[in-house]
């Protein structure tokens, strides 16, 4: 990993907000647990947010930033959770200290799901869209499939782990503030410029000379360990884990938290996904029965209605109406008018040295794609 | 013993090729996978169920649900899918994943989320030389055997059968031709769920449970199905959903392999990608920067 030894030296605290979301939950959480006002129900709600946000970010990293579909991330989740539980079941009769045991745990956890994102991003290199996606879909239906069956995984039953016995919660958010440091430092490195050049357009970033092959594992690899320590956390939460929790729709409900954040929007995923789990455990404790269907009339009405707002052709116009760093900016201009003056004065400064980093971490969104239904220009008449 | 294994793995396999088939001849000419189809095949069997409840006859159930499950298709093409026609596949795919989540959870709420039980007719077995085959399958083979040849002549042999070819081929040089492509996009999907009718009978005339998520399962095996064929090619799609079909019902012959067919299922997927990334039939495009 080359990567490490050309960014050690300029790790960086970068987007703030995520960092300071995430802080002010956990420090809510903490008053509320020094004061005793937190009751045990939200101790596991604030743990199912922690993982699910890991969750989000990470899959983010493959589908928003690199731009794959990847729909069996639930699948390194759940080899994480597996391995993870069992490792910590036979460290916790060697080791004493609990949190040794669960952090060595995530480790290990997380380690093996790399090496299983590395196998299913090996056949990523050779497929594209749509085909990468059912290859992920079919990886997640696999290791599921197979934990079900083998008798150490505690086969239909489900695997125990109760050797953590501390405020789990405490070092899930722990975990999130990592997982959002190091993703956050790829991702403005040149390692995620090179990330974002594929997912723009794959052949113009192979000719800039950019490994397409090495920077797809890299990112199938980072983001399948980040599952797998959520997917540690899980299995210290539910205890027993069992392989059902892992089908694909799990893996949607993850896609739909990517979805509803933005694509490629790390601050939309902790977002999104604080809010679905909130949704999610409200809703589980209200409906029950045929009514939990609603949940998913909700995510389902969600999704549709995000993507069709967000990329149908026609509706350019609306969304540039609609946007929101537009109606800042004019915001802005009206309050003070002499912004534009100012503006026009800045080109004179023109700083000599172009700063490099800051121009290529522009993010550039491509045009609307070329259709052959509406010609942009009308053809011209009676050239003979 | 071998050969009934053999026979029953076909008729399976008639069924995921008939969903096959809906998979294919959308992505061949819309460019998107279809992640709704198999829940199409869910709301065709509760058409069929709804209408045996009121008292109708199997074939006018039958009717019914090729009738339901077309109109539903071409909805759903017409509010999800048509505003995204040129939008990138990322957004198309997950729209249909809602689409799809949007389907079953109607259904749950309607019907219910227990699995009720459909009785379509009543079918003895038949002695094939050594082999013992129940009518049911035999019907499936049959009938979907039929229905694939009809399928592949209209393709080929009319008029509109060709203009499908012609878009599949190339959208933009077809309608310089004067083909009508969104209504060639709708009649596909007209034809796909048409055809998921069909699926949804044959499949609960083998397993009689109607259930919200009766078609996720069979959905996701055949969209394997397809792309083990070669997503886009209609007899890729065939050979796909047998060679599936055949292999299930093998891998769950064998004591060893039963608890992990699914898992022999989709790392047959896995294997034949990593062999030939277009599947068994699929056709080479060479990307043009």
């Amino acid at each position: 990993m080359g990567y490490f030894k050309n960014v050690k030296k300029n790790f960086k605290f970068k987007d703030l907000t995520n960092y300071i979301i995430v802080g002010i939950i956990l420090l809510l959480s903490l008053i509320l647990k020094a004061t005793g006002n937190l009751p045990r129900s939200s101790m596991t709600l604030l743990t199912q947010i922690a993982f699910s946000i890991i969750l989000a970010v990470s899959l983010n990293l493959v589908v928003g930033f690199l731009g794959e579909l990847s729909l069996g991330h639930a699948g390194f989740m759940c080899v994480g959770a597996y391995i993870g539980c069992l490792s910590a079941n036979y460290l916790g009769k060697v080791i004493d200290s609990q949190l040794l045991v669960l952090i060595i745990a995530m480790a290990i956890g997380g380690v093996v799901a790399a090496f299983f994102g590395f196998i299913i991003g090996l056949p990523a290199l050779r497929l594209k869209g749509d085909y990468l996606a059912i290859v992920t879909l079919a990886f997640g239906e696999i290791v599921r499939n197979i934990f079900k069956n083998m008798k150490t995984f505690g086969g239909a039953l489900g695997l125990r782990t109760t050797t953590y016995k501390g405020s789990l919660f405490i070092v899930a958010f722990i975990m999130v503030f990592v997982t959002l440091f190091l993703i956050q430092n790829i991702i403005k490195s040149k390692h995620g410029r090179a990330i974002t050049a594929i997912r723009d357009n794959e052949i113009a970033a192979k000719a800039m000379g950019i490994n397409v092959t090495y920077y797809k594992l890299f990112v199938f690899i980072l983001a399948a360990f980040f599952a797998g320590i959520a997917g540690v956390i899980y299995g210290h939460y539910a205890s027993p884990v069992i392989y059902s929790f892992f089908s694909y729709n799990y893996s949607i409900e993850i896609l739909v938290m990517v979805v509803l954040g933005g694509m490629g929007n790390l601050t939309g995923s902790i977002v999104a996904a604080t809010l679905i789990t909130v949704l999610n455990f409200q809703l589980q404790t209200r409906l029950s029965g045929d009514l939990a269907a609603i949940k998913f009339l909700v995510y389902a009405i969600i999704l549709i209605v995000f993507i069709i707002f967000n990329n149908a052709p026609k509706l350019q116009p609306l969304r540039e109406r609609l946007s929101i760093t537009r109606i800042l900016h004019e915001r802005k201009e009206k309050r003070n008018p002499a912004s534009i003056k100012n503006d026009q004065a800045k080109w004179d400064k023109i700083p000599t040295k172009i700063k490099m980093d800051e121009v290529l971490s522009v993010d550039v969104t491509p045009e609307s794609p070329y259709t052959p239904d509406k010609p942009d220009k009308p053809v011209k008449k009676g050239g003979k | 013993m071998f050969m009934t294994t053999f026979i029953d793995g076909l008729s399976l396999g008639s069924i995921y090729a008939l969903i096959a088939l809906g998979y294919t001849m959308v992505y061949g000419i819309a460019k998107m996978l279809n992640f709704a189809h198999g829940d199409i095949i869910m709301v065709g069997a509760y058409a069929i169920l709804t209408t045996l409840n009121l008292g109708g006859h199997p074939v006018l159930a039958a009717i019914a649900a090729i009738i339901i499950c077309t109109a539903m298709g071409v909805i759903t093409e017409k509010v999800a899918y048509k505003p995204l026609r040129g939008a990138s596949p990322l957004a198309v795919l997950i729209t249909a994943i809602g689409v799809s989540y949007l389907l079953q959870s109607v259904a749950q709420l309607i019907f219910g989320s227990k699995s009720q039980t459909v009785t379509i007719g009543n079918y003895g077995t038949v002695n094939l030389g050594s082999a013992q085959v129940s009518v049911a399958t035999l019907l499936t083979l049959l009938i979907g055997a039929i229905i694939m040849i009809s399928l592949q002549l209209f393709v080929k042999k009319t008029r509109l059968g060709r203009a499908m070819l012609a878009v599949s081929e190339d959208r933009g040089a077809a309608q310089l031709m004067g083909v009508n492509v969104n209504m060639i996009i709708t009649t596909t999907f007209a034809i796909g769920s048409a055809l998921a009718a069909f699926a949804s009978l044959f499949y609960l005339m083998q397993i009689p449970s109607v259930s919200p998520t009766l078609g996720a399962m069979p959905g996701i095996k055949a969209f394997t199905a397809a792309v083990i064929g070669g997503i886009g090619s209609i007899p890729g799609a065939m050979l796909g959903g047998m060679l599936l079909g055949v292999v299930e019902k093998i891998s769950l012959s064998i004591p060893v392999l039963a608890p992990y067919t699914t898992a022999v299922e989709f790392a047959l997927l896995i294997v034949i990608l990593l062999v030939r990334p277009i599947g068994l039939l699929g056709k080479k495009r060479r990307e043009k920067v």
